[in-house]
């Protein structure tokens, strides 16, 4: 079995508010991340697949189409987007790294031919970033 | 499901690796530079990995802040800008990257709101240990 991982990159705004709590409350928890007009970062991404050298390849997967997977099931829904606006799983769940992790788990776990999704990696920025590894039942 | 948070931070400090059970000719022989009797410094940068549940609330799986705070508390008021070899941990230790993330292990263990997986410690660009517990029994 091998690894292999693949990054990408999108630029996204997002903040960080709960629905149920008074601005107050918000403001308490959440600091800066608060701000209702949002703030945005650079998000890298790096998914690592596991599996099997091919060995008529040599290749686990074929990077180019692990390459467009990643752009059709996150890249094009993320990139240049407002998280808490735009991108619907987070009409429910409030975009941190870690639930930005989790999100693109789903997104991508059973998507990726010949390989089994290990990990998903979101960097907020290069001193914070979140693991994902399955999301369970 | 399960969700790694990684926060890395940023100390520097000087050290010089000699232990008093050598010989002056064996400290030269196993440490070389690094026993260079007034010391050399490094830029460290402390890569904490945490786990545990993501609260629905939040969309944490522990506030920042909260983690920010201990660790100028704990660790960056402790050991920034400081020499190691005078620290109460490193006075019969020497202070070697391994021993270092021995002892920031001991530190963020104690970090009341989520579990403690990995200590990882990038000497330099180079160079980088990881430490994640005493081995099971």
């Amino acid at each position: 079995m091998v690894l292999l991982t693949r990054k990408a990159d999108f630029s996204a705004s997002h903040f960080y508010w709960n629905d149920a709590w008074s601005p107050e409350e918000n403001q308490r928890v959440f600091g800066k991340c608060a701000n209702r007009n949002g703030h945005g970062h650079n998000y890298t991404l790096e998914v690592t697949v596991a599996g099997e050298i091919d060995p008529t390849s040599g290749f686990v997967v074929d990077l180019k189409q692990l390459k467009d997977i990643l752009e059709q099931e996150v890249i094009s829904v993320y990139d240049h987007r407002h998280l808490n606006y735009e991108v619907p799983e987070f009409k429910s769940a409030i975009p941190t790294t870690e639930n930005i992790a989790i999100a693109i788990w789903r997104r991508l776990d059973g998507k990726i031919p010949n390989a089994k999704l290990h990990r998903v990696r979101v960097y907020e920025m290069p001193d914070l970033f979140a693991d994902c590894y399955g999301v369970g039942k | 499901m399960r969700v790694e948070l990684h926060r890395r931070y940023h100390l520097s400090a000087s050290h010089r690796l000699h232990s008093d059970a050598y010989t002056l000719e064996q400290n030269r022989a196993v440490f070389g530079k690094c026993n260079n009797p007034y010391g050399h410094g490094h830029n460290y940068v402390i890569e904490v990995a945490m786990s545990g549940p993501v609260d629905p609330a939040t969309g944490m799986m522990t506030n920042l802040a909260d983690l920010d705070a201990f660790a100028n508390k704990e660790l960056i008021a402790h050991f920034d800008h400081q020499n190691l070899n005078t620290l109460a941990d490193f006075q019969t230790l020497v202070p070697s990257t391994e021993n270092l993330c021995i002892v920031v292990f001991g530190i963020f263990a104690q970090y009341p709101h989520a579990r403690l997986e990995r200590i990882r410690i990038e000497e330099t660009g180079n160079n980088s240990f990881e430490y994640s517990g005493p081995a099971a029994p």
